[in-house]
């Protein structure tokens, strides 16, 4: 958010852009308030009894262009929140769940080198969901996929439907070794959940988002893509972006800016 | 027409109970193989999170599609009416239950929560393939067995034509369920193509055939019953003709890849670069599995019952390795999330993923196969499925 | 009606169960009696003892349902809740040791859970072995007044019908 870009004149001052002045001006003053501290989006936080809703799609915006080389923050930070074990520290690197990686590309004409998180991107049309035999693998009703482990049978079909290696086995006893309010276990697929123990907390952020933020590089951003008033819908608006392999037409709900 | 007597096997000699043993023991090794790998988890196969579907995925959707294939004997007998397969028919619906049956284990066994089978039986999304194989695989068991039913007991025997045909229509909505698990994933490149289930069902006749043939030889040599040379040319001409029919296919499903721009790397993956995907592929798939059979069936050779099991026990293993460049050979290419850009990654983006299968793996496709068999061995011993005599002179009566 | 219907659903699940969980050791007639502990945080359950005895898996199927699929986490009936006041205090777990609350009753009945493949045994935050974490230590006091009972055989049968 530190990121608005001064309106230019030149802009038409539409109702909707005169909104979007608006809202960046009580950002302004938020920021003026507590440098590098994202505002809280009050109205997300839904009591603990109420169900997620269809009216909120969560969603996040990568900005590769601020992605750090070699930075690895958002991939620890996930790892620390979610309790799964960094490849670095697994006995079997091969069989070890990754939520979130980081992707290194490189133009091999241009040379030019592109650096990303890539993780489970939320489709809104999820291959994994269609294919998966029990209906454990779903789509809650605020666009975050989830698998079900109550359900789950271990088929891995979800995994070969995937087109974005999102998602991993467990492949051995985790002998309770998880967090509290993280159930994960062997047999079943797991992929990134968008936190969805944050969410539902009403954080309203995302660990690697958090983490990205703190360490200074603002390249993750988290919010509710149906509402037109949150950070991520105005930076949306603005940044082009991308959806990987935009062909397969999913509807993602991770926006790439910068590749 | 003039009738056949079907008897049961006697099953009493040392050689049948050795024959039933052995394959007792591959189940038993089977079975301690599953409890290996559900005890410790995944962790103990060569499968991992590049390589999803292993070696047991290769031995189980082989055997589902052979058994779908098995029943084209029977199939031909009563759905196109022709006599002289009538006596072959019930050999062939077993057969096909128990193929069926082996795939279906080693399928559920190696799901990674394979106590939770009754989630899979109670829990269904019907958009997924999957769930539709489920029903499909159910529903195989059911008409195959009503069938062989009618096949059996004189009084539903008027039933025979009508269930035949139930059966051969469902088998061919089977098999092409079976090629369209993997027809659906738009991810894999490999898999992105209309021709995956025309040709699974065309490799389902193929393989089907050569192991009812080696079964059919097999169970009469060891019994002492005739099995004349009229029968034994018969099937060794239609197993010609569905080989050469996977060839054609397969030549035809990488022609027209090649014709598009972004299936050019992955089929030079298999095709050229894939080590031993493409070992697999030429040697295994091409020539011991279509190119050598044909040579054998077709040349002098194709006379001698010898060569003829040969070329049977070929086209099987290169059904195999088939299915192993198939199913595994398309996870080892990377997915390309971002076309033209070299990918890295701590997860192995962008790399061509190794898989190496560990044993328990291998001894749980094999108790499979062995449940399979044993089943079928079981089976001619309890029931009349085999005609007492299949010499020349009884079967041409029953072109008459 | 009901108690029949809960003979039958228990009833299922043990053979069941026990059909699937050949690894679990049977039971004969003169297993040691559960070890029921006082739960070390709050007085009272959310629901009847009797109660839960008989429908705690009924409740923790629900509300997991609802939990997973629509995203309400309510505190009652959730099983983090049931492990942070049930988590015993040597172990800080509840299926840590065969005395821990939930391990000593299902061994006892012999119906296998899977609960613990994934979901942690732990309360929130708790270091490994230290039964009172951040969120309970405040129950520090109640550890005192702690009693172990031995349930008797009459009252698990009761459970069972
Ligand atoms: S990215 Fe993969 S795991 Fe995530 S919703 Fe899409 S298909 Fe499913
Ligand atoms: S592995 Fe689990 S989530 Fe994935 S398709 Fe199979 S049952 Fe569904």
């Amino acid at each position: 958010m530190n990121e608005l870009k001064p309106m230019s004149e030149d802009v038409p001052a539409s109702h909707e852009r005169r909104r979007f002045i608006g809202a960046a001006a009580a950002t302004a003053a938020g920021l003026a308030i507590a440098p590098g501290v994202i505002l809280v989006e009050v109205a997300h936080g839904r009591s603990e009894d109420q169900a997620a809703s269809s009216a909120v799609r969560w969603g996040m915006l990568v900005d590769a262009t601020k992605c750090a080389t070699g930075c690895n923050d958002c991939v620890t930070a996930c790892s620390t929140e979610n309790g799964w074990t960094p490849v670095g520290e697994s006995a079997h690197p091969k069989q070890a769940p990754q939520w979130i990686r980081k992707l290194e590309l490189q133009d091999p004409l241009t040379q030019m080198e592109t650096n990303l998180p890539m993780m489970c991107q939320h489709c809104a049309e999820p291959p994994c969901v269609d294919v998966c035999p029990t209906g454990a693998s779903f789509k809650r009703a605020d666009g975050i996929v989830l698998v079900n482990r109550h359900t789950c049978i271990g088929c891995r079909y979800c995994m070969m439907a995937c087109p974005y290696k999102a998602r991993s086995l467990v492949h051995e006893s985790l002998n309770d070794t998880q967090k509290a309010d993280v159930p994960r276990g062997i047999g079943c697929v797991e992929s990134c959940t968008f936190c969805v123990q944050k969410v539902d907390r009403g954080d309203g952020n995302t660990a690697c988002a958090e983490a990205c933020t703190a360490a200074g590089h603002n390249a993750l951003l988290f919010g509710d893509m149906n509402d037109p008033e949150s950070e991520i819908s105005r930076r949306l608006r603005e940044l082009p972006t991308k959806q990987v392999r935009a062909d397969l037409n999913l509807n993602l709900g991770v926006r790439y800016h910068g590749i | 027409m003039a009738s056949i007597t079907f008897r049961e096997v006697e099953g009493s000699s040392l050689k049948y109970w050795l024959l039933f043993g052995g394959l007792g023991l591959f189940v038993l090794f089977g079975a301690l193989a599953w409890n290996h790998m559900h005890h410790y988890g995944h962790v103990v196969t060569g499968m991992d999170n590049q390589i999803v579907w292993g070696l047991p995925h290769v031995f189980a959707v082989f055997l589902i599609v052979a058994a779908s294939g098995a029943l084209n004997v029977a199939s031909i007998a009563s759905v196109f009416n022709k006599p002289m397969y009538k006596p072959l028919a019930p050999l062939s619906a077993i057969l096909s239950l128990a193929l069926m049956l082996g795939g279906l284990l080693v399928l559920v066994l190696d799901l990674g929560r394979s106590d939770r089978l009754i989630v899979a039986m109670t829990h269904f999304n019907f958009k997924s393939m999957f769930t539709w194989n489920v029903f499909l695989y159910s529903g195989f068991f059911g008409l195959v067995g009503v069938y062989l039913w009618t096949m059996l007991d004189r009084n539903v025997k008027t039933y025979s034509k009508a269930a035949g045909t139930a059966a051969f229509i469902w088998r061919l909505v089977l098999t092409t369920g079976t090629g369209s698990l993997f027809g659906f994933l738009i991810a894999r490149e490999l898999y992105g193509t209309a021709m995956l289930a025309p040709m699974f069902i065309i490799m389902s006749f193929a393989y089907g055939l050569a192991i009812y043939l080696m079964v059919l030889a097999a169970a009469y040599a060891w019994t002492g019953r005739t099995l004349g040379d009229a029968v034994m040319m018969r099937l060794k001409t239609l197993l010609v003709v569905f080989v050469a029919a996977v060839l054609y296919f397969v030549v035809v499903h990488h022609m027209t890849n090649l014709y598009f721009t972004k299936y050019h790397a992955v089929e030079a993956f298999i095709l050229r670069d894939g080590g031993m995907f493409t070992t697999l592929f030429w040697v295994g798939q091409i020539v011991i599995g279509c190119v050598a059979p044909l040579v054998i069936l077709l040349s002098g050779l194709g006379k001698q019952r010898m060569w003829i099991m040969i070329a049977c026990a070929l086209v099987v293993l290169g059904g195999v390795a088939q299915m192993y460049v198939t199913i595994i050979g398309a996870q080892a290419y990377p997915l390309d999330m971002f076309p033209g850009l070299i990918e890295k990654s701590s997860f192995f983006d962008g790399e061509v993923h190794s898989y190496t299968p560990s044993v328990p793996e291998l001894f749980l496709g094999l108790g499979g196969v062995a449940i399979a068999l044993l089943v079928t061995v079981f089976a001619i011993k309890v029931l009349r499925l085999l005609p007492a005599s299949l010499d020349d002179a009884t079967v041409a009566k029953l072109e008459h | 009606m009901k108690r029949i219907l809960a003979l039958g659903a228990v009833v299922l699940t043990t053979a069941a169960l026990a059909w699937a969980g050949a690894d679990a050791p049977p039971k004969a007639g003169g297993a040691p009696k559960p070890a029921i502990t006082k739960a070390v945080k709050g007085e009272q359950c959310v629901e009847d003892t009797d109660y839960m005895r008989r429908n705690h898996m009924k409740v923790l199927d629900h509300h997991r349902d609802q939990a997973v699929i629509e995203g309400i986490r309510t505190k009652k009936h959730s099983l983090k809740e049931c492990i942070n006041c049930h988590a015993s205090e040597t172990t800080g777990s509840v299926a840590a040791a065969k005395d821990d609350f939930c391990v000593s009753c299902h061994s006892y009945a012999a119906v296998k859970i899977d609960c613990f493949d994934c979901h942690s045994t732990k309360p929130q935050g708790s270091a490994a072995m230290h039964p009172l974490n951040a969120e309970t230590a405040h129950y520090k006091h109640k550890l005192a007044a702690q009693a172990t009972s031995r349930v008797s055989a009459e009252e698990m049968a009761g459970v069972a019908q």
